[in-house]
């Protein structure tokens, strides 16, 4: 997030896209819903109607995928009829020409088109943003999950910053995160091209002060990507993995093909806490600490770094992970000092990564930092490209063009599956399943369907059916809702059986290499 | 912004035009006890706990409702306040069955503290309590309608604070009581179960089914952490007693919830308990896991991955971290990969 939680109950403006904020982040949800309380007004663009619909001024339903047609043409009004922030678009940006050629092409009536939302709705849509500026535009995985998802982003932030909303309190460009410490997880380097930091591999510089501070040579080639080293396995470019707390093999799109990969390992090591559908194709599993047997930091989405406390002992012989990889390197040759989480933070993590040489243990007792820290003074960081002065300099506008999506409804699927987590579950339910109430107030997955469709196919409220793209079947309880419009299957990922993973389309963006779980084909039939 | 100056108890105070008495108290150290008061809410004036003394007004004034004005004379200790207070103690006590043995909120509850610290008893007026049966057929929360002062903040808690609009008032005057839609249970209404109204119950009405003969408050301490869901980052307490976390609350005034908790943060903390976890290292051995020790495993992992290295390079390795642990297990775990194993496979599940 370019901005704070804190700001949202303060905003008088939201663009909310691809986010079902209620059941993904409820309580950053609560403040938007505040806000709205307080008269703030709320454009909700969403294929379903979500709880926060019921908040919005405006809602945008428009059809899977269609992001790009909608956002262009949007902008396409905000040019044509003079409305977009001329001064900061000059000051603060370059590119401006190059996004007006291209959303030129997007009028109104060829986004409804695409889109199936009223050109006279984006219309007012358009006036309304610039009438009421700055506005918080948050975005979810509604955007990232595409195979068009790093233009999705792109396009998020054109509008932002063709509204001149960045770098002010109430305003920026806010993705909420998914999982507790995965803004972590990239701040720390668990990337195949940055160390922690976001220092680049490829950087001979960057790759020289790493050697010094580990002693040893490091490879200044770019490592695989997930969906790479699955493949990997395949073709035997990969012989060993290495898993640790990730539940893949129902994670992943395409679950029949993620098995696959992994049967194929010559040699698979899995850290967990529980035995899960992935530490069954280990040969060895480590027993690790769970949240609150250990201490260390998350970072949220508003990049604050928050501590995370012991507070009962681990099972058994369970260990922390970072100690068992610290074992590992010890019986590989290298002896690593760091003997805590404290210690790895203050010693080496924010000593090597810029942005975190601010932030020491002792200063994060209480409420946690937002980085970028710079040092030991400073008070952190709420939002970033103050006044908008960028970061990198002027704010890059880069015009992209709508694609569909790789994978579309036909005759024989003529339904699109969209996918996403629900309110009383987390993921596989490795955590929420096993925590007691939770699975009481939801028990089994279901596929969420139109009133329409509904009629249409015969199938009728809790009823059996099969629901089947060219990847796989599964058979789950239909919930006939008004949130689904006519034309979308809905779904989640947190029950192995029925899990919408056995039908998702394994295909990414060419730059992120995140999967289309967001679309793809599929057919439903009552049992 | 402008600042006013009343008088406190004697003492010239200032504030800012806005606040009310209860605020002004409170910021100037003055304790003023309150049980319907929920902070950054409408002030409802129900429980008259926070009754105070203002030369000039013809009665008592509610200091949650009263806005501060300048050269005002505020007394917050005298013996009629402390007089009016004791019965509004004393009726809230009669209204209900205020039994505090077997109360999951003994020790926690304002009404208990405030009967203790105001020496009032119950049996001056006769019992008006109500009969209702105890609510547990949910699987989180357990509603007591006797033990409820209707002072209002759970009302709040749902519609203001956390807006999920699933409770009101309903039914009028001694039949009043706190409803869901068609007072159904909560288990067949809107409520999403975060919590937020056990969490600002002042008394034992609302409590928590899964601590429930736990651990008393004076029993448990209390360690702050960060939720382990999403990526909000909710700032919580952890209330252990020996080994074991017996319940969830939500760290107030912390940023970025200030006191707010959803559902799995609030109530799914226990999986760590679970018979299920893994408690030893496991090595598979013809298909099948068998348990083995720490130095075993460590081995044959290490020397797995030297073999492989050795015989097809670095980049035949592969590692996906955890976007679920702390930062500094997934720091440790690529610089495994890159400083020792020798490459850059290291990836989570951010893209995926």
């Amino acid at each position: 997030m370019t901005n704070s939680f804190a700001d949202f109950d303060k905003a008088k403006m939201f663009f909310v896209i691809g986010s079902n904020m209620t059941e993904a982040h409820p309580v950053a949800a609560s403040f938007v819903k505040n806000a709205v309380n307080n008269g703030a007004k709320l454009v909700l663009v969403d294929p379903r109607r979500t709880a926060l619909a019921d908040f919005a001024v405006n809602h945008m339903r428009l059809r899977v995928g269609s992001d790009i047609a909608l956002l262009n043409a949007l902008m396409h009004v905000l040019i044509k009829e003079d409305l977009y922030a001329k001064e900061y678009v000059q000051t603060c940006t370059v590119g401006f020409e190059e996004l007006k050629a291209a959303v030129e092409s997007y009028p109104p009536e060829r986004a409804e088109e695409i889109s199936g939302v009223p050109a006279e709705q984006i219309r007012e849509v358009a006036r309304l943003l610039a009438a009421n500026r700055p506005a918080m535009l948050i975005y979810t995985l509604g955007i990232t999950e595409h195979t068009c998802g790093v233009n999705n982003v792109l396009s998020c932030a054109n509008l932002q910053m063709l509204l001149g909303n960045v770098g002010f309190e109430c305003g920026g460009v806010n993705p909420l995160r998914g999982q507790n410490n995965v803004q972590g997880a990239c701040d720390m380097g668990a990337l195949p091209n940055v160390y922690p930091g976001y220092q680049k591999v490829t950087d001979p510089a960057v790759k020289a002060k790493f050697e010094k501070a580990w002693g040893t040579e490091l490879d200044d080639k770019l490592g695989m990507m997930m969906p790479a080293m699955f493949d990997g396995l395949i073709d035997g470019k990969v012989k060993g993995m290495y898993i640790f707390g990730e539940n893949v093999a129902n994670t992943e799109p395409d679950i029949r093909h993620v098995e696959h990969c992994l049967e194929s390992a010559e040699f698979v090591v899995a850290n967990d806490i529980f035995p899960t559908e992935t530490t069954r194709f280990a040969d060895v599993i480590f027993p690790a600490t769970a949240w609150s047997e250990d201490d260390g930091t998350f970072t949220n989405s508003e990049r604050r770094v928050n501590r995370v406390r012991k507070a009962v002992n681990p099972p058994g012989q369970a260990k922390p992970n970072w100690w068992v990889f610290k074992e590992i390197a010890t019986r590989m040759g290298h002896d690593w000092e760091s003997n805590s989480g404290q210690e790895i933070w203050d010693n080496e993590i924010s000593v090597l990564a810029p942005q975190m040489a601010g932030i020491k243990f002792e200063r994060i007792e209480h409420d946690g930092l937002q980085w970028p820290v710079p040092d030991l003074n400073h008070l952190g960081t709420p939002f970033l490209h103050k006044d908008g002065c960028f970061t990198c300099g002027l704010g890059n506008f880069k015009a992209v063009e709508w694609t569909p999506p790789a994978e579309v409804a036909d005759d024989e699927y003529p339904l699109v599956l969209s996918t996403g987590r629900r309110l009383y579950h987390y993921h596989t339910r490795t955590q929420t399943g096993r925590s007691g109430g939770l699975n009481d107030l939801l028990s089994e997955e279901t596929a969420d369907i139109s009133l329409d469709d509904a009629a249409r196919l015969g199938i009728s409220q809790g009823q059996k059916v099969a629901v089947s793209s060219r990847r796989g079947r599964v058979e789950v309880t239909a919930k006939v809702t008004p949130q689904v419009p006519p034309g979308m299957v809905w779904m989640a990922f947190h029950f192995r059986e029925g899990c919408a993973n056995w039908l998702t389309n394994p295909v990414y963006d060419p730059v992120s290499q995140t999967a289309e779980y967001k679309a793809c084909a599929v057919k439903i039939e009552p049992l | 912004m402008a600042t006013a100056k009343l008088r406190l108890n004697g003492n010239e105070v200032e504030f800012t035009p806005g606040d009310t008495i209860l605020q002004v108290a409170w910021r100037n150290g003055v304790k003023v006890p309150t049980l319907c008061y929920l902070k950054d809410c409408t002030p409802t004036g129900a429980c008259r706990m926070c009754l105070v003394e203002v030369t000039g007004a013809r009665t008592l004034v509610a200091s949650c409702a009263m806005p501060a004005a300048q050269g005002m004379e505020v007394f917050t200790d005298t013996e009629k306040v402390h007089r009016a207070r004791r019965l509004a103690i004393e009726l809230l006590l009669s209204s209900g069955e205020h039994n505090c043995l077997l109360c999951e909120a003994n020790g926690e509850c304002k009404l208990q503290e405030y009967a203790y610290e105001y020496g009032v008893s119950a049996g001056r007026f006769e019992g008006t309590a109500k009969h209702y049966p105890i609510e547990d057929s949910n699987p989180l929360i357990i509603r007591d309608f006797s033990k409820c002062i209707l002072c209002g903040r759970c009302v709040q808690a749902c519609n203001e604070v956390q807006v999920n609009r699933a409770i009101g008032f309903g039914y009028r005057g001694a039949e009043a009581k706190i409803i869901t839609t068609g007072d159904r249970p909560y288990d067949q209404s809107d409520c999403v179960f975060c919590g937020q109204c056990v969490q600002v119950c002042p008394t034992g009405a609302l409590t928590e089914k899964k601590a429930k003969g736990l651990g008393r408050p004076w029993e448990t301490k209390k360690i702050r952490t960060t939720c382990p869901y999403c990526g909000v980052g909710c700032q919580m307490w952890l209330h252990v007693k020996g080994n074991r976390i017996i319940k969830v609350t939500a760290v107030e005034e912390a940023q970025p919830n200030r006191g707010r908790l959803c559902v799995k943060g609030r109530f799914g903390y226990d999986f760590i308990h679970s018979p299920e976890r893994l408690t030893t290292p496991l090595i598979k051995e013809n298909g099948e896991f068998r348990e083995a020790s720490w130095d075993e495993a460590l081995d044959l992992v290490a020397n797995r991955f030297m073999e492989i290295k050795e015989k097809h390079g670095p980049d035949s390795i592969a590692g996906v971290s955890c976007a679920r642990s702390t930062n500094e297990d997934s720091y440790q775990m690529q610089k495994l990969f890159r400083a020792v194993i020798g490459t850059n496979n290291i990836d989570h599940c951010a893209r995926t």
